[in-house]
């Protein structure tokens, strides 16, 4: 109930704060802006779960990502369940649709590769990505690689950036509550030491698929949302880089900790937006060199991440976790 | 006599073409300490490994008169054949609280794991005191006791023990098997026991088998090997 209660609570300032943005203080620059940062957050916190809690490491976050994206992509142009004045209603079913394809697409390929102890996953996860990258670049129905026109995005503030951070909210309360859970333990065990957890009854073949699951189908929900707001999609915007801009956002922010990876999709997200008036300036692409610098930095002086494992609430002493 | 609670029959473990144990038999009984001596690469660790089926192996086991062979790790820790692992096992990164509720995780009875978790701290009064710190920051003694809990706190009954003296202190050797006699008499608990400290374990123990290159070569009573030649002379110095 209390749980309940907060999220009410949340909801309603979220949706007054939302309201106050839409009133004209957003260009549809910053709102594009938003609704990336949005994104990011989804993959960065979704792959975390995989990378940071379970102590795998999965390149492939851009695969599910498109396979998120190009199914609800596909169904959004050929299939509606409401019409008229309700049809921005649609998009939550495109994006559990793409979710959950994502999902079983993340079950075949963790079920193999997570069987066994090791690096397997980050090799079968890279070649899931490029095999899913090449088949669509060959399949013609969804337009090769011209790439797939006109998929149906927000008309207004309210269905485009801040359903976007309504959906990233949604995936953090699902992470949070999981990783908080003894679930959220169990992946901390596995990541720790595999055979010591199996001596607690943990069973580490479940747990690892299970947090993969859940990971893909959150890149799903992602890439539905990519697909939604920039209205094209192209496989060459999930080429292998795209993967690895994720697992920079996972390290930076710091393995293990969502609220870093919250704040690293944000500055990884940002930082090339708000260098762009340097760019102008000088008339030299200098956004890219410092990009990578800062990076370098922050690697150089935090080499655990912005944030280590901790979380926001251990900020705040009196919420300490595991404290009475 | 009491319940046979763990029998083993013609048990062999192999590491490809290596045989590292080569068929033994062995037995456990309620309320009994049992250990298994013996020195480097007898295949004492194999065989509690096996026995929680985290390697494969052939030969009969059963415990509490069902078989286990071919059920999965987390399965044989359900049943209630605990193993507390070479080196400890200990979660490193993860704080004092978060391994003993690791300990807890099949069970749903929260209030009685609290309870126990505070029968933990009244043998191992130190782990209260670091509680919310990681357990990496405690000395080896610390950990094992807290390896110790862990596994009491999954219910056991039957603990497996490998090793518990590796590479502490003399003093705090004597403290943790002071620990498991108390355990076995005090709350009836059955213990497995393997060990290289063969002079600590056989004191500790009502009987003993003596593992040598994968086969059994002797067994008995503890006192009574504790004081044979044979052992004397290949374990505890003459």
């Amino acid at each position: 109930m209390k749980i309940l209660r907060s999220a009410l609570l949340w909801l309603i300032l979220f949706s007054l704060g939302m309201a106050a943005f839409s009133q004209g203080i957003l260009n549809p620059y910053q709102q594009l802006i938003l609704s990336y940062i949005a994104i990011n957050v989804i993959l960065a916190t979704s792959l975390n779960l995989v990378n940071g809690f379970c102590g795998q490491f999965s390149l492939g976050h851009a695969g599910f990502m498109a396979v998120g994206a190009y199914v609800s992509a596909v169904l959004s142009l050929h299939f509606k369940v409401f019409t008229g004045s309700l049809d921005f209603l649609n998009f939550p079913f495109y994006a559990l649709a793409g979710g959950s394809v994502a999902a079983v697409a993340g079950w075949l390929v963790g079920m193999p590769s997570l069987k066994l102890r090791g690096d397997y996953l980050a090799i079968v996860t890279l070649g899931f990505g490029e095999i899913i990258r090449v088949i669509l670049l060959n399949m013609e129905s969804v337009g090769g690689a011209r790439g797939l026109y006109g998929v149906p995005g927000p008309t207004n503030f309210f269905v485009g950036t801040a359903l976007a951070f309504f959906l990233a909210g949604g995936t953090w309360l699902v992470l949070w509550r999981l990783t908080q859970s003894s679930f959220g333990r169990a992946f901390l065990s596995v990541k720790e030491d595999e055979v010591a957890s199996e001596c607690m009854g943990v069973n580490t073949t479940q747990t690892k698929v299970f947090a993969f699951v859940v990971s893909s189908f959150f890149a799903g929900v992602g890439g539905s949302l990519f697909a939604h707001t920039t209205n094209y999609l192209n496989p060459a915007s999930f080429q292998f880089m795209k993967s690895v801009d994720v697992v920079i956002m996972v390290v930076l922010g710091g393995m293990g900790s969502l609220t870093g990876s919250v704040l690293a999709a944000i500055f990884v997200t940002i930082l090339p937006e708000a260098l762009r008036p340097l760019q102008e300036y000088t008339g030299v692409d200098l956004r890219m060199v410092i990009y990578s610098l800062s990076l370098i930095l922050l690697m150089i002086l935090r080499p655990q991440g912005l944030l280590g494992s901790r979380e926001w609430n251990s900020f705040f002493p009196f919420k300490k976790r595991g404290a009475k | 006599m009491s319940k046979e609670i763990l029998s083993v029959q013609d048990l062999k473990v192999n590491y490809g073409p290596i045989e590292a144990v080569k068929g033994i038999s062995f037995d456990v009984y309620e309320g009994e300490v049992v250990s298994l001596i013996g020195s480097n690469g007898a295949g004492k660790s194999s065989t509690l490994r096996a026995l929680s089926s985290l390697i494969a192996y052939s030969g009969q086991v059963s415990f509490l008169g069902e078989p286990l062979n071919g059920i999965a790790a987390h399965k044989v820790v359900k049943k209630g054949l605990i193993q507390t692992p070479e080196g400890r096992g200990i979660f490193l990164n993860l704080s004092v609280r978060e391994n003993l509720e690791l300990g807890a995780f099949l069970r749903k009875d929260r209030s009685n794991i609290k309870k126990e978790m505070d029968q933990c701290f009244d043998l191992f009064p130190r782990l209260k005191e670091r509680l919310n710190r990681s357990a990496g920051t405690l000395s080896g003694g610390e950990q094992q006791m807290l390896a110790i809990s862990r596994s009491l706190l999954s219910k056991p009954k039957l603990l497996m023990l490998d090793e518990p003296s590796l590479g502490l202190a003399p003093k705090i050797v004597l403290q943790i098997f002071e620990i498991i006699k108390k355990l076995n008499k005090e709350d009836g608990l059955s213990i497995l026991l393997v060990e290289q400290n063969a002079a600590m374990a056989l004191k500790s123990s009502h009987r003993a088998y003596v593992l040598e290159t994968g086969k059994i070569t002797l067994s008995g009573k503890g006192e009574e090997l504790f004081s044979s030649d044979a052992v004397r002379k290949a374990y505890l110095g003459g």
